[in-house]
Formats: C-alpha cells, sequence, structure tokens
C-alpha cells in the first residue's frame, strides 16, 4: 500500500498542518511517512502545499508527481494539481471558496463547503480539518478513530480543546 | 534508542547534535537551512549551550575555530553560499588541527543560485573548498533518521582525527518531516579530555598552541605530511556505504542523499521488468567508496551516476572504475529532481545501446 497526498492552498489556511496531522496519524500506524513541504516561491502564487506519503514500504522519492488524493483549498491550487491526479485517484475540493468544477472525469470528487461547516460549528479558521476528515472515505486511507487519537497523543496536555474541536471537524468533514 | 518522533531534517540535525555534546553552535540565517538555526536558538539556552547568531557566515565559522582550539564540541550550519563564504575559516580549522561539525543543506548554485535542493556544492566539499592540502570528512545522509544518526559518528570522527567533518544535506532533506529517534544523550563532560586544548593551563602544565602558521618550510611540510598520515588511515579504515541489488547487477547505480532513495525506487522498477539494476550509495563521499565500486566493476557491465548537478561525484566514479566499464551520467539541477521514471528511462537506454 502507497498513498501520496497533496494538501495545497493559500498560506495561512493550515495545509502543513493538516499534512503534519496525517503524518502524525500514520506514524503512529506504524506506517512509513514523508511529509515534504513547499518552500519556494510558490509559496507566493496561493499554491502553498504538503507532500504526505503513506506507505508499509521503505518511501523512495518523497516528491509527488501524480497524487492519489489532492485536497484543494483554493482555485489556483485546484488549477495546479488538478491534472495530475492519478487516474482514479480523488479530489477534496472546497466548494465555498472555489466556484468551479472538476473538468476531468476519471477521479472522483468530493465537492464540501469546509470553510463554511468550520464558520457553523464554531471556528472558521478550521477547514482545513473538515478537508482532511472528508479525505478519509478514501478506501486506502488511514482510519477516522486513527487520525483522531493520533490528534489527541500529539497535543499537548495544555491545549486539550484545540484536540477536542479538531477532532470534532474531522468527524464533521468525515461525515459530510 | 527512544520512541519516534516526526521531525524536520534541519531540527532532527539539531537535536542530535546537542545530544552528542554541542553546547556550541554559531550560524547566519539562510534558506533551507534556518530552522536548524531556530531550533538551536530555542534549545540551547535550556540546556545550558550557546546559540550565537553572528554577523556573517565569516564570523561563525571563525567563532567556531576558537571554540573548537577551546576543545568544545562546536557547530555551525548554511547552506551552499554561506558554505563559500565559511571557505577561509574551515581552512584555517584544518591547517590547526581542530575538530567542528559543518552542515551543508545545499541548494542550487552557482552565486546566490536558488532555494531548492542541489548536489552542486560535492566540488566543494571533497576536493577542498578552501585553500591548501586538507580534507574533509564528508558525510551524506539519505533519510532524517540518518542525518541524526550521522551528527553523533561526525562530532566523534572530528574528535578522533582532529579535523572538520561536514554533513552534506539538500534543501529537501533539511524541510522534509519523517519519524525519528534519537540516542541517550552525552554530556559534555562525559567526554574525553582534549590534552591539546587551549582552556588555561592552570599552571599545571606547559602552554598549548593553536596556529596555522609556520614560515619554515621544513616544519609546515612535516605538518602536512603528518596530516597525510591520518588521511590515510581515514581512506582505509572509514568508508561508509550501502549496497542494494548489486549482487547480480548488470547496471550499477552510484547515488548519494535524496537521490539514492529516488534511484532505489528506479530499481525496483527496472528489477519489475527484468532488468537486473543495483545501487552503490556511498555515505562517505570522503573518504570515497572506490574499492568497492571498483570490485562491483568486475562483474557488472556499466554504471550510471545520478546527481543534482551536472556531473560531479561521476568523476570519482571514473577513477574507481579506473576504465574497466563505463560510466554514465544523468543529473538534473538548479533544483530540479530528478524523477523516477526518468532515471529508469536513462538506464534502459544505455542497456539497448
Amino acid at each position: 500500500m502507497i498513498q501520496k497526498i497533496i494538501f495545497a492552498g493559500f498560506g495561512g489556511q493550515g495545509v502543513l498542518f493538516a499534512g503534519k496531522t496525517l503524518a502524525y496519524a500514520g506514524m503512529d500506524e506504524e506506517l512509513q511517512i514523508s511529509w515534504l513541504p513547499s518552500y519556494g516561491p510558490e509559496m507566493r502564487g496561493g499554491t502553498a502545499n504538503c507532500s504526505v506519503i503513506l506507505s508499509d514500504e521503505p518511501i523512495g522519492s518523497p516528491v509527488i508527481t501524480s497524487p492519489d488524493i489532492l485536497i484543494a483549498m483554493n482555485k489556483p491550487s485546484l488549477e495546479k494539481f488538478e491534472n495530475a491526479v492519478a487516474p482514479g485517484g480523488l479530489i477534496v475540493l472546497d466548494s465555498f471558496l472555489i466556484d468551479k468544477k472538476v473538468e476531468r472525469d476519471d477521479v472522483d470528487v468530493i465537492y464540501i463547503p469546509a470553510k463554511q461547516l468550520a464558520e457553523e460549528n464554531g471556528n472558521a479558521t478550521l477547514g482545513n480539518m473538515i478537508m482532511l476528515g472528508a479525505s478519509l472515505k478514501h478506501k486506502d486511507m488511514i482510519s477516522l478513530e486513527a487520525v483522531c487519537r493520533s490528534v489527541e497523543e500529539h497535543t499537548p496536555q495544555s491545549r486539550a480543546a484545540l484536540a477536542e474541536l479538531n477532532k470534532k471537524m474531522i468527524t464533521i468533514g468525515y461525515q459530510y | 534508542m527512544e520512541k519516534k518522533v516526526l521531525m524536520k531534517g534541519n531540527e532532527a540535525l539539531a537535536e542530535a547534535a546537542m545530544r552528542s555534546g554541542c553546547r556550541h553552535f554559531f550560524g547566519y540565517p539562510i534558506t533551507p537551512q534556518t530552522e536548524l538555526a531556530a531550533y538551536m536558538a530555542k534549545q540551547m539556552p535550556k540546556r545550558g549551550g550557546t546559540f550565537l547568531q553572528a554577523e556573517s557566515e565569516v564570523a561563525a565559522i571563525n567563532m567556531v575555530y576558537g571554540a573548537a582550539g577551546a576543545g568544545a564540541r562546536v557547530m555551525t550550519s548554511s547552506s551552499s553560499p554561506g558554505i563559500s563564504l565559511k571557505q577561509e575559516g574551515i581552512s584555517y580549522i584544518a591547517g590547526a588541527d581542530l575538530p567542528c561539525v559543518i552542515i551543508n543543506i545545499v541548494r542550487g548554485g552557482p552565486g546566490l543560485g536558488g532555494i531548492q535542493p542541489a548536489q552542486s556544492d560535492y566540488f566543494q566539499a571533497t576536493k577542498g573548498g578552501g585553500h591548501g592540502d586538507y580534507r574533509l570528512l564528508v558525510y551524506a545522509p539519505s533519510s532524517v533518521q540518518e542525518m541524526a544518526d550521522l551528527v553523533g559518528v561526525a562530532f566523534d570522527k572530528a574528535d578522533t582525527y582532529r579535523m572538520p567533518a561536514m554533513i552534506m544535506g539538500d534543501g529537501m532533506l533539511g524541510q522534509m518531516m519523517e519519524p525519528v529517534s534519537f540516542k541517550e544523550p552525552i554530556a559534555p563532560e562525559d567526554l574525553p579530555q582534549k590534552e591539546w586544548a587551549t582552556c588555561g593551563t592552570g599552571m599545571k602544565r606547559k602552554k598549548n598552541i593553536i596556529n596555522s602558521l609556520y614560515l619554515t618550510p621544513d616544519e609546515l611540510e612535516e605538518l602536512n605530511d603528518a596530516r597525510l598520515k591520518r588521511y590515510e588511515t581515514i581512506l582505509k579504515d572509514e568508508v561508509l556505504f550501502e549496497e542494494y541489488q548489486t549482487e547480480d547487477a548488470e547496471l550499477i547505480f552510484v547515488a548519494y542523499g535524496t537521490i539514492a532513495r529516488i534511484v532505489m525506487s528506479s530499481v525496483n522498477t527496472l528489477r519489475e521488468q527484468g532488468i537486473k539494476a543495483g545501487l552503490i550509495r556511498p555515505i562517505t563521499l570522503w573518504p570515497f567508496p572506490s574499492e568497492i565500486i571498483n570490485q562491483r566493476a568486475d562483474s557488472a557491465k556499466m554504471f550510471l551516476t545520478v546527481e543534482m548537478s551536472q556531473g560531479q561525484m561521476v568523476e570519482d566514479v571514473r577513477l574507481a572504475v579506473n576504465g574497466k566499464k563505463p560510466v554514465y551520467f544523468y543529473g538534473r539541477n538548479g533544483g530540479m529532481v530528478p524523477e523516477q521514471e526518468a532515471i529508469v528511462e536513462e538506464a534502459k537506454k544505455y542497456l539497448q545501446k
């Protein structure tokens, strides 16, 4: 099993953190994992992104040329990565922020108004967790339980309320 | 080994250094290495150490020179253009026979170049970036775990041979996070004493002198030749490499660092297609694993060196193969990373010749 996931959006939307949350869950599930952020000029063009690989074998390149899952949190990111997604892959996009449909018909798509859902549930900045939750519906992803367990494990005691909130948002995304 | 944590390569280098008894760090920020200095800035004061952001790379390396002379385990880190600035100091440190660890998280060059990963500082690291006859121990990790492990090795060997050691990563290794576990920390006071260090005589012994200026030629030659003897021991005893599927390989790749991981995937793809490919991954770039490459040249049909440069390590591979078999090269540079599929295609091109 090898899953290649790209999280992309504007700086500040928490795409790096969403990727890190998944990477931690993979580590706790004893999978091989890598997390690679973009740190170049694309950060300024609205497509800040990170590449997460989950695998049961040692990971070769941490660079993803053809993701199995794309999590797009703004329009430039969808436009940049849509064609790279592997046939049969999954695109999760925030339909509240992206007024565009996926043009391909050989991939699965989840349209989810993540920012709106986050706002309605008490914290507008946690759209990233909603998106992560939605991506867990993919058949080869880590289970919702494992991700929630890992969020609890890796959030400092002093910020336990935040862990609860993150878990809530991930679950809302998963159940959408 | 402790429980695994998720960390960036840059942070793992810093944590491993402090656990190896390093309590002195002098640096100057530069992408893609800055997280290392940032981690040191946060952690050093908590562990009774010194973190200092110098006014320039030149100042930082000279602070390393001073701390190393006083016998401390000391580190500096930078990325390509910053490492170029440090070269004068590195030559002095080598000339004064002092141990230290220098980190280079390589980015595309020449000049200011770019900030994406590259391996184009191989010549600078292995052939003497500064003036004079000298060497650095050069380690090339290919994962975050290996970055952490090699820091301890680099400090130990630098002390043993009284010379600077360098760890060469690239922007990708520095920035990526992988699970890593660390060894139990060593306290600086538990490290072996350095009899030669200039840390005060206490009126009990003759004074030690740290110097790299010798105006009498026969004296300088004698010192340089004594150093050469140490280098010869290193060439014999300190070579590190990893082999993957080389026993029956017709085509052997030679690659280090991040690229070696990508090549390993290419080897798997080629094997699935019935093509006998293998990989030799140098872990020390100096001393270079020439012997194993020369041995494998008896059974392999050809070599293909893959680098994120226009072809630097390939020269050492050719010297090692010594004309026995053809040595080809494939590389991307300027921050571009060779893709697994492209490496496979390149290999097939030469195999069909």
